[in-house]
């Protein structure tokens, strides 16, 4: 199905099952320990071998010799996998450098070797009796050392590394108002709870992988290009997934390496990335500089706005995408954005949940709440006074939807913004220093083609199958809502499998593209099947409904099942998307409101409370969008507060590499959260008229606590995360 | 982790003949830190003797009036008893500031004692760490030395001890008792106890080999307010930046001990007689010689602000 012009009524538009809030369909699995993740696939696999990762010792330079024999002779090894005896391996197109190194090491953490043994703790010890010596190379690991020599970067899926409206520079220089910033982001780990793991099998030429992957048939691609085996041979099978924030949208070490294991030990391998590989091993959100330029007259409307951003990745990587919001979400007739990239030798960079809106937003909304400061305006009423909906750049294209200042007039209501003290320090709570911070949202929206396949069997029962993946996410349920609400039947009555590279190629999950897209290509399938039904039972295609578990066409009343009386009814589509992406700016908005408390004395800073307002089209299920938001929310205070991957700048790596070090919030952290949706729904997304929310819940939410923090002390920090050492001088 | 045999010991002098007489033998109680450690081989004990099964799991009242902590009593019992909760407090406060609910029920006195420090660069053997592989230098003297010591270190190592109990325990004046292999007992100070690094970071408390501790002996109570404020960048389950333990009576006088700031819970106690006069007259005693680095300059000002902060809450 093309999807090329802009929905009308559809039987989604019933919102009898979709638009619901339905508990998790798969909730009762993951409750009771009976969701099959990647590492337990002990229902499959019998009587695996498991490997352990040797990551690389040193960041840049080289094996100079390895020596396996103590290895190879410990109990129960039964073999040892490195570059030098793998055979030839290519890197997958989505893999900046190649998963297992050697005899070149690009970064500290990269795979060297796997050891294969009869248990995992024998595979261990296996591991520590290789012995290599390295010879250490010159590595660059510092951006802001970089970023002189850097270079612009090229162009991508973001679009151009540079962009230029009118005259920037002459309005700038004009303005009678300005404000020339520059803020700081540091690298930052997925850190989600399941590890990298895979179980890989070999029968003759075919190997079955059951890993803990987002995206199946990129996963395909890059296994069979990097093993050299045809695709067709390669399936990948990822029904449930620990969490991924985009560090799972690759094939990394573990898939390979247990392929390569298996192959060698002659039996099924299994392979989980311990927590210190996870860091310096796999991917991360880059660290970014960025310097910020706004110009406005004296009431408050912008004239010019500049954003430039450096960030750093190995030879032939990409840059963090920060500049992209700031070319679309505040007006202003003057404008340039430009993106350059250093080449750094740390682990390679890659996309973490909302991949530059996310650091994007941390730097422009500080940015926007000085100059608001600085014009002596309401930071919402500065954004009031500039917003636009069209396009700045372009402004014969017009938002699909667009309904930022409602969701900021709603949630400054909602969170007693009017109580909020202009003035910083004013409000105290015993020992803590109280503030109020705010911060716009903003998340493009993603369309990606995406297929499924439904069966209809004589029980009356839909079975959907498609390689969309559930990462935790809620697609199996809003799968299910989908097929139910265009079948006309309870959700009881679908059947929903996912992550299976048998199954037609979905959107996979990516972007906070996978919801929209994934249903719409399950909308697609019903069509089909509908179609289907109704030439079977003969009935009138242009009067039928399909309700309550039956086909209605005039005055005949079908059960569904009886469709599929005499075998099972397949169908098979996929949604494809037109130019309407390129006639409409289609993005998501949202408001973040942030109540903080800081320690008079010591600068502890604690979140009181959030409340995030979103306008994102059709809300699927009202539930499972609530999770994502507030888990985006949760995300989002880690960033502002304390998630950073430390760089050792002369070893070059992340120091500290595991949960204690890395710090993401607990429970005590995250007091009262609230989200709200404006009722939306936009016919230029998919017939669907959702969009995505997983990722709009993060972006802006860091600067709404850091501009909580500075009306609660006057002490404004540019550098994230925003921790006490760096209020604490400058609080009397 | 490298193979190893074990036995469990049914009598203290026992455990501690066991020890005494097998080459890189281990006690094992709880276990929180010491498997952690030996799965990423930094802990490479040959022999572990588990003493989970001797009588050392009673807090009981002294003739002088304090309590006999054993040395099996689980953080979450001693943090939770009735008589400690009372008399006191500060150790309370301080065990419940530590780890999480699940490790506190599992890990002991005597382990919590003897946990080593969390440097990262000591967690990660591809990087030299004095204290764990003597000789091989230090990566935290210019790598990242935020969370690291700022006084009583050396110029070979500037780890900390990670412990909230033992900054109680120091600001109590406890006792711990001990065995030797020999059966002879004997009693350390919590201010001896802890060793600095020096040259011999790896050694971090004076137990002789095969010396096992039976328990902590708390004087009687010190009164006073009792203040545990754990400063950290979350609010729970995280190793403190700075702690402070204090105890002020009413006249303004009273005792402090420091957690985060050094190779072992820090305590002056010459620095406490300027207690009437405020926070920053002490900090500067009880910090004089600080060699923070530019990561860690910031504890010095913290810990000025938190124990004024404390102080202030003791006036109430």
């Amino acid at each position: 199905m093309k999807f090329d012009t802009p929905a009308t009524t559809n039987p989604i538009d019933q919102l009898k099952v979709v638009g619901h809030p339905i508990d998790r369909i798969d909730g009762r699995y993951k409750v009771t320990g009976t969701a099959p993740y990647a590492y337990e696939r002990h229902d499959a696999v019998g009587n695996p071998a498991y490997g352990f990762v040797i990551g690389a010792a040193i960041a840049k330079g080289r094996i100079a010799s390895m020596d396996l024999a103590a290895a190879k002779a410990a109990p129960g090894v039964l073999a040892v996998i490195t570059a030098e005896n793998a055979g030839q391996l290519a890197k997958g197109d989505m893999n900046t450098v190649k998963l297992l190194a050697g005899p070149d090491i690009d970064h500290y953490h990269q795979a060297v070797a796997l050891v294969v043994a009869e248990t995992f703790e024998q595979a261990r010890d296996g591991a520590e009796k290789v012995r290599i010596d390295y010879v250490r190379g010159q590595g660059r690991f510092d951006l802001a050392a970089a970023r002189d020599g850097a270079g612009m970067a090229g162009s991508g899926y973001w679009g151009p590394p540079a962009t230029s409206v009118g005259d920037f520079a002459g309005a700038f220089a004009a303005a009678p108002v300005q404000l020339d910033a520059t803020y700081t982001t540091p690298d930052q780990g997925h850190a989600m709870m399941e590890p990298h793991a895979s179980t890989a099998a070999w029968d003759g030429d075919k190997l079955t992988l059951w890993t803990s992957n987002q995206m199946i048939a990129w996963g395909v691609g890059d296994v069979a290009k990097t093993l050299g085996v045809a695709a067709e041979n390669v399936r990948l099978i990822s029904p449930f997934v620990g969490g991924g924030f985009g560090g799972k949208l690759f094939v990394r070490a573990d898939a390979i390496l247990a392929a390569l294991g298996a192959r060698a030990a002659k039996r099924p391998v299994k392979v989980a990335l311990t927590r210190p590989l996870m860091f310096n091993n796999t991917t991360h959100r880059p660290a970014t500089i960025q310097r910020i330029r706004i110009g406005a007259s004296r009431d408050g409307k912008i004239t010019a706005i500049g954003h430039e951003s450096w960030s750093g990745d190995q030879p032939d990587g990409q840059p963090e995408t920060t500049v992209g919001q700031t070319r679309l979400i505040y007006a202003g007739a003057n404008r340039m954005t430009a993106m350059r990239l250093a080449t750094l030798h740390l682990p390679e960079g890659n996309a973490m949940r909302a991949p530059g809106e996310a650091p994007g937003m941390m730097a422009l909304e500080i940015a926007m709440d000085e100059m608001a400061e600085k014009l002596g305006l309401d930071p919402i009423a500065f954004r009031d006074l500039n917003d636009t909906q069209v396009d700045p750049e372009s402004p014969d294209r017009p938002f699909s939807q667009r309904q930022l200042v409602e969701c900021f007039r709603l949630g400054a209501a909602r969170f007693g913004w009017d109580k909020r003290s202009p003035r910083p320090g004013a409000a105290r709570d015993g020992r803590w220093l109280v503030g109020l911070g705010v911060a716009a949202a903003f998340r493009n929206n993603l369309v990606m083609a995406s297929g499924a396949r439904v069966r209809l069997d004589r029980r009356g029962l839909v079975t959907v199958e498609t390689d969309m993946t559930d990462i935790g996410t809620g697609s199996y349920t809003i799968i299910a809502q989908t097929a139910a609400e265009m079948m006309g039947l309870p959700i009881d009555k679908v059947v929903v499998r996912l992550g299976d590279s048998a199954f037609p190629v979905s959107a996979g999950s990516g972007g906070q593209w996978g919801g929209n897209s994934s249903t719409a290509g399950v909308y697609a399938a019903c069509v089909r099947l509908r179609d289907t039904v109704v030439e079977r039972l003969r009935l009138n295609a242009a009067e039928v409904t399909f309700a309550d578990g039956q086909v209605r066409s005039g005055d005949r009343t079908v059960p569904l099942a009886e469709a599929a009386a005499d075998g099972d009814l397949v169908a098979e589509d996929k949604i494809e998307y037109g130019d309407l992406a390129k006639r409409y700016q289609q993005s998501t908005f949202g408001a973040h409101f942030v109540e903080v408390g800081v320690d008079a004395a010591t600068a502890e800073i604690r979140v009181r409370r959030m409340l995030a307002v979103c306008a994102a089209g059709r809300i699927l299920n009202p539930k499972s969008a609530r999770s994502q938001v507030i888990g985006a929310m949760t995300m989002g205070v880690g960033a502002a507060l304390m998630e950073e991957l430390v760089v050792d700048k002369r070893r070059g790596f992340f120091v500290n590499h595991d949960l204690a070090g890395y710090e993401v919030p607990v429970h005590a952290d995250i007091p009262h959260q609230e989200v709200a949706f404006l009722d939306e729904a936009d016919p230029m997304s998919s017939p669907m008229k959702a969009k995505g929310v997983g990722e709009l819940g993060l972006c802006g939410v860091g600067a709404a606590v850091a501009n909580a923090i500075y009306n609660a002390t006057g002490v404004r920090v540019r550098d994230y995360p925003v921790t006490l050492d760096k209020l604490l001088p400058l609080m009397s | 982790m490298r193979p190893f045999t074990y036995e469990r010991a049914w009598t203290p002098a026992a455990a501690a003949v066991a020890a005494a007489g097998t080459p890189g033998a281990k006690f094992i109680a709880g276990g929180t830190n010491l498997l952690d450690l030996m799965k990423l081989q930094i802990e490479t004990p040959l022999h572990l003797i588990d003493i989970n099964g001797l009588a050392l799991d009673k807090i009981e009242p002294t003739p002088e009036g304090g309590l006999q902590v054993g040395a099996l009593v689980r953080n979450t019992d001693l943090a939770a008893d009735a008589r400690v909760r009372r008399d006191y407090p500060l150790l309370s406060r301080a065990l419940l500031a530590g780890a999480s609910g699940q490790l506190r029920n599992r890990a002991t006195t005597a382990g919590n004692l003897l946990q080593r420090t969390r440097c990262p660069y000591f967690y990660d053997t591809n990087m030299p760490c004095n204290k764990r592989n003597p000789g091989s230098g230090c990566a935290a003297l210019e790598g990242f030395s935020r969370p690291l010591a700022v006084i009583g270190g050396s110029g070979a190592c500037i780890a900390t001890n990670p412990s909230d109990m033992a900054v109680a325990m120091r600001a109590l004046d406890a006792v711990v008792t001990t065995v030797g292999p020999a059966g002879e007992s004997r009693t350390i100070a919590m201010a001896d106890f802890h060793r600095l690094p020096g040259d011999t970071p790896h050694l971090e408390s004076v137990l002789a080999p095969g010396e096992l501790i039976t328990g902590v002996t708390l004087p009687k109570p010190a009164g006073g307010t009792q203040i545990y404020h754990k400063v950290r960048d979350r609010a729970s389950y995280a190793f403190a930046l700075i702690s402070v333990a204090a105890i002020v009576h009413k006249d303004g006088t009273g005792r402090v001990a420091l957690g985060g700031v050094a190779p072992k819970p820090w305590r002056v106690e010459a620095a406490e007689a300027d207690m009437p006069r405020g926070a920053k007259a002490v900090t500067s005693q009880l910090l004089a010689g600080a060699a923070p680095t530019s990561d860690n300059a910031f504890k010095l000002l913290l810990v000025e602000r938190t124990l004024g902060a404390a102080m202030t809450e003791a006036r109430g």
